[in-house]
């Protein structure tokens, strides 16, 4: 497997210049010879798609959805980080991508983190011009507020909703690109496989999820915008929908796939309150700012209503733990300090998995209007879900799978090991390293779309010829085959297993073993455990239903026979990572105050693994991490 | 908690629709409304039956995905709640729940209780953005905005599209709909170069989907899961009548 | 984007435009010709001079009755073209239909419209075609006590009318009707214009009620009286 990351020479803040200086380029009046097809129209793909067709392409784009502005890109609420310094607090580009590395455990490309910071303050701009509503001040400047992990105030905002806000940017532009045809948008399509010709992608095939029509689409790249894997878990904060068929079938066609096993913990999401429920529900990140959180001292008085502890008989343990960053700490550190507290019976509510983000003092101190004014919508959102008030009692919280910073690997163009294919936003591997730091998923995902990819993309296009593949070809007629059949499999098996049964099962071991701390017993079992599912899945599989009609039951079943595959990959991939670092916890990994223990000289790389057929083990390959401009240290938040 | 469900069933667009019966035991006060259907879906392809086809997808009420009218009211009306955020807990042991499709000519039903609210974006295809080629853009903070225009650019931006403005409407009017954004970018300095030519495109769009008229009832607003005030819609005829003059008289 | 007239009034937001102008054309009228007919308090002598005083020029009589005409005419046809356009955009009903928020007179809009109509045209038809009742030409003409000028005798006319109870009952419902009509009409075509926010909802929405009411009693106060003998048949 060829892992080149063809990062451009010279001093790392020339980096990018240079390389778009000697990038080749697609005359304008041969653009539109050219045809892409973008798989996904969130953030990454939506941004992504209109620059493409601003500068000329003719871009096909889909999505499964019934519209691009659905994208889970909608739910991101805190914010947007963007090193403009508009605070004059010491912020600068340099110092993003210094806190991006590190918050990233230094599991990333420096090259291209330090890319990300310096397109960052242009995504602002950007977003601003399109509309996008963002905080002010009285004098009508943009407003900034300081986001997990950061000591200086570079994160803009839209009230809780700044990812509806930008994604209804993108879309727009999106949807101005539709209107004049240049981007031919199918909704309610959904990837079923990749499509190579002479080694490079050239098509893919999709099923139309109202009628069933499986259909190949031909052109002359082909860029993946489909977001994380979190729903791997069955419970997380994904929307019910996002799912791997794409990203996993372009793995089994050959693009290599990059630490599976970095998930990421939220730790602010609403507890589980039983068994019935599809998903979790995240409270943003920003809520930190103005929230303590504790649990009780004593077990004993777990059961007690919060009014009824005393200040000293609670324990902020993140103030306390980490005092300069208090609660402020990075989520994944915050994220196992709550799981210990409750593993040490700490915690409260139904199950004891939840601790309190107490308002109290900052209502005190501000007053409840300026907190309803910066968190009302948040608050709303948990009082609907819990029937609680958190302006009266404390919230209670508790980490849930968020964010995956794995996935596919893509070189310094964003382009995988599979010549032709790109991957942009989540469904990449990223820059996040092990970690992403808060308000970065946004920035990622518009720095991917509207200014890393229309600039990488003209390189791999213009040594092509346009328009030389059709959908006649013999390649596509036998995807198209495989796809027919597997769909007849998934049929025909006519067990009396559910696939919601099947995922909730497969998401209880993984949240078990391949969750938020990890063991070497604890992956050898799930290893073990997760063919028997899918020797479940295979035999006992019950899809009511025909392939031509809108069958959301076929749909949950497809999607599923993709997680039962990733779910293995994240176990062998965090087994053979013996280290902890950034959302990769081994407990066997930890100092004795159980803080993460990274092993630098084993592990400083990034994994890449090789679909070596169903049922093989992948061949794990590593792609090594320079560190010249960041120096590798321990990620001490203390 | 045991319920009674009175469900739309529909097999494709030009097929003809019936309500059918479910009883369903052992719902979970804490669960969703989804989730309660969820449950349902659940139960019946354990029976061999066809689920109940639905749309939802990020489920915590800001995708606008979900949908469905209950008991004759979009998102089961309580105020500024998408149906995905509806707790159980809110219905009471033994009731009968009637359970349909957003309804709106607009609107056709793909199957059972899922709809097609392409319209909605054909809408915003017509003019639902400010023209900015990526990259062309000056400093954000080059122009300032008062916070007060910023605030309501920003309420009148929270529209999720989910079109129970539509399903509310007694004449699927998707006027709230259109006049949000309308709103949102006429009211922003950014937006305002393409004010006149935006409204009037939005508007011959929104009648040529095939949406009804406005009446000024206000069902649309109180049945907004964003609670998008009325005064978009007034802003819209306002908009839309300056620009409808200057076309005539030149500018 | 260039507009023509026909543009405008085509689409759904002109349509209502044309709606909210008829209307306020209307509604005009109506609080003028209310303000007319209490003159009959004041006795046979005020009200006959008013009456002749809007006959005495027949180009603006006509000119007038012309454009309420079209008024009525723009508000009715394109209240038609408005209903069918919405029974079109949404063919099927819930099964559970339900109102949270619209007020009853906003609901009512195209009822009561229809009935007034019928009112009006029966309203022409009694008291100024008088052909419902062709004993009003027999009514003797009445002498103007200052230009000693022949008239016709409205104020007798108008007692006459009343007096028959049903006729009076109709009067009454239909002003019942027009002032539900206007509860919704008078607050809407504000909101139509584009000249209402959140902030005076509120205060059109009392506007509109009282307007309402104010035209109600105005109106309904002559049969009333007339019934009850307050007014004297002969001054």
């Amino acid at each position: 497997m060829n892992l080149d990351a063809r990062t451009p020479d010279g001093p790392i803040a020339e980096k990018w210049s240079r390389h778009k200086f000697t990038n080749k380029l697609v005359n304008p009046a041969n653009r539109r010879k050219y045809h892409v097809i973008m798989v996904g129209t969130g953030l990454a793909g939506g941004s992504a798609a209109a620059t493409l067709a601003e500068q000329g392409y003719n871009v096909t784009a889909f999505c499964y959805q019934d519209s691009p502005r659905r994208a889970h890109s909608i739910a991101a609420q805190g914010g947007i980080n963007a090193a403009k310094n508009y605070q004059n607090d010491g912020d600068s580009v340099h110092r993003l991508f210094y806190d991006t590395v590190k918050g990233g455990d230094f599991r990333s490309r420096e090259a291209n983190v330090h890319r990300l910071s310096e397109v960052s303050a242009n995504i602002i701009d950007q977003c601003v011009a399109q509309g996008v509503p963002f905080a002010r001040e009285y004098g009508g400047l943009l407003a900034n507020r300081s986001f997990g992990g950061a000591q200086v105030s570079r994160t803009f905002y839209a009230r809780g909703a700044t990812g509806q806000q930008l994604l209804l940017g993108a879309y727009s532009a999106l949807s101005r690109q539709i209107g004049l045809g240049a981007v031919k948008m199918y909704n309610r399509h959904e990837m079923l496989d990749l499509v190579l010709v002479d080694g490079h992608a050239k098509g893919v095939v999709t099923r139309n999820l109202v009628t069933g029509e499986v259909k190949s689409w031909a052109a002359d790249a082909v860029i993946l915008a489909t977001g994380g894997y979190s729903n791997v878990f069955y419970l997380s904060t994904n929307a019910t929908g996002c799912n791997s068929i794409a990203t996993m079938r372009a793995y089994k066609k050959g693009a290599g796939f990059a630490n599976p096993c970095y998930t990421q913990i939220h730790p602010t999401c609403i507890p589980q309150s039983g068994d019935h429920q599809s998903k979790l529900t995240l409270m943003s990140e920003s809520l930190r700012n103005d929230g303590r959180v504790w649990v009780p001292t004593d077990v004993a008085d777990c059961e007690k209503p919060s009014h009824q502890i005393p200040e000293e008989a609670r324990d902020y343990f993140l103030e306390r733990k980490y005092p300069s960053f208090g609660n402020l700490a990075p989520r994944d550190i915050a994220s196992r300090a709550a799981k210990e507290a409750c593993d040490e019976g700490r915690g409260v509510g139904p199950g004891k998995r939840g601790v309190y983000l107490d308002f109290a003092d900052a209502i005190q101190r501000l007053g409840a209007s300026a907190i309803k004014e910066r968190y009302g919508n948040l608050f709303d959102i948990y009082q609907r879900i819990t029937g609680d008030s958190a302006y009266e009692k404390p919230m209670r919280i508790y980490p849930a799978p968020h964010y995956t910073m794995g996935g596919l690997w893509v070189d310094y163009n964003l382009q995988s090991t599979i010549p032709g294919l790109f991957v942009i936003g989540e469904a990449n591997f990223s820059d996040h390293g092990a970690n992403r730091l808060g308000a970065s998923a946004l920035m990622q995902g518009l720095a991917d779309g509207y200014f890393v990819l229309p600039n990488t993309l003209p390189n791999y296009l213009a040594g092509e010829k346009p328009g030389s593949i059709d959908t006649g070809m013999e390649a596509f007629r036998q995807v198209e085959a495989d796809v027919n059949a597997f769909t007849n499999k998934l049929l025909s098996i006519n067990g009396n297993r559910t696939a919601r049964s099947l995922h909730l099962e497969l998401g209880r071991l993984m949240w078990e073993k391949c969750g938020m701390a990890r063991n070497k017993a604890g992956l050898e079992e799930a290893l073990q455990k997760i063919p028997e599912i899918r020797e479940e899945f295979e035999n006992n599989l019950k899809v009511v239903g025909t392939d031509k009609e809108l069958n959301q039951e076929l749909e949950r079943a497809g999607r599923l026979s993709e997680f039962l595959n990733l779910a293995e990959l994240m176990c062998h991939d965090a087994l053979e990572r013996d280290e902890s670092c950034g959302g990769h916890f081994r407990e066997e990994h930890q100092t004795d105050d159980g803080e993460a223990v990274r092993n630098d000289e084993r592990f400083a790389h990034a994994a890449v693994w090789e679909y070596k057929g169903l049922g093989e083990k992948p061949v794990r390959h590593v792609e090594e991490l320079g560190f010249k401009d960041v120096k590798l240290a321990i990620r001490s938040y203390k | 908690m045991n319920l009674k469900l009175k469900i739309w069933r529909q097999d494709e667009t030009s097929g003809a629709g019936r309500f059918k019966d479910y009883e369903i035991r052992d719902v979970s006060p804490d669960s969703s409304f989804l989730e309660m259907l969820d449950l349902l879906n659940e139960k019946l392809v354990e029976a061999g039956e066809s689920p109940v086809a639905f749309d939802s997808d990020c489920r915590e009420g800001v995708c606008g995905m979900c949908s469905l009218t209950i008991n004759g009211v979009p998102h089961g009306g309580h105020r500024g709640t998408t149906t995905c955020q509806l707790h159980m807990r809110s219905f009471n042991d033994g009731d009968t729940i009637t359970i349909e499709p957003f309804r709106a000519n607009a609107f056709p039903v793909l199957r059972d209780l899922v709809v097609d609210r392409g319209g909605f974006d054909e809408i915003i295809q017509a003019g639902g953005f400010i023209t900015c080629r990526t990259g062309s853009s000056q400093d954000a903070n080059e122009v300032p905005i008062p916070k007060p225009v910023a605030d309501d650019a920003f309420d009148f931006a929270a529209c999720i599209g989910c079109g129970a403005c539509v399903a509310a409407c007694k004449n699927a009017s998707a006027m709230l709909f259109t006049g949000a954004k309308v709103a949102h970018l006429n009211t922003l300095p950014q937006g305002k170069a393409e004010k006149d030519r935006r409204t009037l495109a939005m508007v011959a769009k929104m009648d040529d989907a095939g949406f009804g008229n406005c009446r000024n009832y206000g069902e649309c607003s109180a049945a907004c899961p964003k609670e998008i005030p009325l005064d978009v819609i007034a802003k819209m005829n306002r908009d839309y009548a300056v620009a409808s003059v200057k076309g005539i008289i030149g500018k | 984007m260039k507009t023509t007239c026909c543009h405008i009034f085509c689409s759904s937001i002109g349509k209502k435009y044309l709606m909210a102008l008829s209307g306020m054309v209307l509604l005009g009228f109506v609080l003028v010709h209310m303000l007319g007919n209490l003159q009959v308090f004041l006795g046979q002598e005020a009200i006959n001079a008013y009456a002749d005083k809007l006959q005495s020029s027949p180009a603006v009589l006509w000119g007038f009755r012309f454009f309420l005409l079209a008024a009525t005419l723009i508000h009715v046809l394109t209240a038609i073209s408005l209903v069918r356009e919405n029974r079109a955009a949404r063919p099927d009903a819930n099964g559970d239909e339900k109102f949270v928020q619209a007020t009853i007179g906003s609901r009512t809009m195209g009822l009561t419209g229809s009935l007034i109509f019928a009112f009006i045209v029966f309203h022409v038809l009694h008291y100024t075609v008088r052909v419902t009742h062709p004993e009003y030409q027999q009514i003797a003409h009445y002498t103007l006590g200052k230009s000693h000028k022949e008239v016709h005798d409205v104020y007798t006319m108008v007692i006459m009318g009343f007096q028959e109870k049903w006729i009076s009952a109709i009067y009454i419902v239909c002003m019942a009707l027009l002032c539900l009509h206007l509860t919704h009409g008078v607050s809407s075509l504000f909101q139509t214009l584009g000249i209402r926010n959140t902030t005076w909802k509120t205060n059109l929405d009392r506007l509109a009620i009282v307007y309402g009411w104010v035209i109600f009693i105005g109106f309904v106060s002559v049969p009333i009286a007339v019934l009850m003998g307050a007014v004297p048949p002969t001054g």
